[in-house]
């Protein structure tokens, strides 16, 4: 099938086929396994936010759909090509930036843009229209002809993400593009995903560990933990089903022991513990937030905070995982950039 | 466990019209030409690399000439500068390649973009082979230079000259199949490097600084199963002999097995380092 049969709409817009399917697809590196049997329909035109800690399989599985890894078990397709039996037919439709920032240090920013062209089969004139056209998103300005060796972490993301669309692919995978980056470059690339993805209708599938990055991104989310998907939904629907307040204590003592009573309140839909820290998902806050404050008083722990808040998607993977994901020194990099989470 | 969603949207209302992708497959030789296009400009960037091959040959047609020729002579050996010249150009195009930047290709992910586009497996390496046998083609003048200094003259004329260029390079395309082998298959830097130890057995187990009918025993037998001595043979021919035929022939022979042995090895490893990918 012709790529880009694949991923157009019907003249006049109307429905259109996934971009991206994968049924039970699962990786095994030795007897771990590193993915395990995941499902995914991602349409064409969509932002898909892939959400999970280091190590829960997220790369794994771009490898596995960039048609650079080998399934060891189930099937998937991008573009409508099998990623197992038409590796070239995923490769023609796709641009991807992985994880690490796949740049030569030898050779200029120009250079690396030209020969990308070129092996995509694109001819000169094409190649410098491209170049034109990704000239916002790249950003280099005269350092364009210098080695890539001289570039900060944030010219060489920019750049790597310009290599992914020289050849304007339907799909793009980014595997934590933002990563490294500084808080400027990082809502930069976000604006440009955005761009990307309303202008072009470019099928995105992001892999992020920043739960900001899922929240404003994406129009749906899938949390990976442990290989397997565990939840996916849009942001907005995964944090509805967890309540739609969350009451966050931080206690001295014995947490378990204090989230005892809470889960037996009526206003109490779920009690999560980590640490010092206990998240009562309640149906509505106000209400709740008075019997919460009792319920921990007559637990006699003491309480050092208590606040009233929105869900996030964190309270959504502690609610799927056990465990928490904005622990991670990322995270708090980002909040403290003022992406606070929505 | 796998969650499922409630509902999977397998389409999509409205989205915008996509532009057209333009990637296209660019062909075989286009594919080569951008490969060996990237290799030379990275060797250009990296002169300090060229300056080995350019200066060790040198190093060691003198020391020869300096401390052996007298000695020869006395042997009968008259034309020993001529029989050492092909030494110089076989050190000169031996193992001059860009297989160690396969290895910083594949460590700093680069490689993994190459092999994300769909550029044919095989032109990746042929590409790179074709910028090395431009290289050394380069760093066969300087050592036709110095010969013609010294006073070698090649009785085949100078169509014997641009042959035995010709004899050197083909050498090097076959034995540099060895080193990519190695990159691709190792990926280390380290084991990449020492690979030029495997040049010293090829060398001195060989005619490099007597004939064969100098040798006795062992070195004798061992010289005559080393491809190297054939290849001395040929480009020695040229110079001294004229165009003689079985020389050139046992020449071409070695150059033939090594370079299939040392390209089916380079091979596999291509294919076992885009499988190792994939597996």
């Amino acid at each position: 099938m012709d790529p880009r049969t694949a991923v157009s709409p019907p003249p006049g817009g109307g429905l259109v086929a996934p971009a991206i399917t994968a049924s039970g697809l699962r990786r095994r590196f030795g007897s771990r396994w590193a993915v395990d049997g995941v499902d995914l329909c991602v349409p064409t035109g969509e932002i898909y936010g892939f959400l999970g800690p280091n190590g829960a399989g997220k790369s794994t599985t771009v490898r596995m759909l960039c048609a650079l890894l080998t399934p060891s078990g189930g099937s998937a397709t991008v573009a409508g090509h099998d990623v197992a039996s038409d590796p070239v037919g995923v490769h023609l439709a796709i641009g991807a930036a992985l994880q690490a920032t796949a740049i030569d240090d030898k050779q200029t920013g120009l250079e690396h843009l030209e020969l990308q062209g070129r092996l995509y089969g694109l001819r000169g004139p094409e190649i410098r229209r491209r170049i034109a056209e990704l000239e916002n998103l790249i950003e280099l300005g005269d350092a364009v002809k210098r080695p890539a060796g001289t570039y900060s972490g944030g010219m060489k993301r920019r750049l790597d993400l310009a290599l992914a669309l020289i050849h304007n692919p339907g799909v793009l995978f980014l595997d934590e593009p933002t990563t490294g980056l500084d808080p400027v470059s990082r809502f930069a690339l976000w604006d440009e995903v955005r761009r990307l993805n309303r202008e072009s209708g470019t099928t995105v599938f992001l892999t992020t560990q920043y739960l900001e990055e899922a929240d404003e991104l994406a129009e749906r989310v899938g949390i990976i933990s442990d290989g397997k998907l565990v939840a996916e939904d849009t942001p907005d629907a995964l944090k509805r089903r967890i309540g739609a307040d969350m009451v966050v204590a931080h206690v001295d003592g014995d947490a378990e022991s204090a989230a005892v009573g809470l889960r037996a309140l009526p206003e109490v839909e779920g009690v999560d513990v980590v640490g010092s820290e206990i998240t009562a998902r309640v149906g509505d806050g106000p209400t709740a937030v008075t019997p919460v404050a009792v319920a921990l008083a007559n637990a006699g722990v003491p309480v050092q905070s208590l606040t009233l808040r929105r869900p996030t998607l964190d309270d959504v993977f502690l609610s799927v995982t056990g465990q928490r994901l904005a622990g991670d020194q990322a995270h708090a990099e980002l909040a403290t950039a003022g992406g606070a989470p929505r | 466990m796998t969650t499922m969603p409630d509902a999977l949207p397998a389409t999509r209302a409205q989205v915008p019209t996509p532009r057209p992708n333009l990637a296209r497959r660019a062909g075989f030789v286009r594919d080569v030409i951008h490969i060996a296009g990237r290799s030379l400009r990275q060797a250009r960037r990296e002169p300090e690399t060229l300056f080995p091959p350019i200066f060790v040959p040198v190093f060691f047609f003198a020391i020869f000439i300096g401390s052996l020729e007298s000695i020869f002579g006395q042997a009968g050996i008259d034309e020993f500068r001529a029989f050492q010249l092909p030494v110089s150009i076989v050190i000169a195009v031996t193992g001059v390649t860009r297989a160690p930047s396969v290895v910083t290709d594949i460590m700093n992910g680069y490689f993994d973009r190459l092999l994300l586009s769909p550029v044919n497996r095989v032109a990746l390496l042929l590409g790179m082979m074709v910028a090395d046998l431009a290289i050394v083609a380069a760093l066969t003048v300087p050592v036709l230079i110095m010969g013609a200094l010294v006073g070698v003259q090649f009785t085949t004329g100078v169509l014997g000259m641009l042959a035995f260029v010709g004899v050197a390079l083909a050498w090097s395309l076959a034995y540099v199949g060895i080193l990519y082998a190695v990159a691709l298959r190792t990926a280390n830097p380290t084991v990449t490097a020492q690979t030029f130890l495997l040049f010293f057995p090829f060398v001195f187990l060989s005619t490099t600084i007597v004939p064969r009918e100098e040798m006795t025993g062992w070195m004798d037998a061992v010289a005559g199963v080393n491809p190297l001595t054939y290849v001395y043979g040929a480009l020695r021919s040229l110079i001294t002999e004229g165009w003689s035929v079985t020389p050139l022939l046992h020449g071409f022979i070695a150059i033939v097995v090594v370079g299939v042995l040392a390209h089916t090895l380079a091979h596999l490893a291509l294919r076992g380092r885009v499988s190792r990918a994939r597996r």
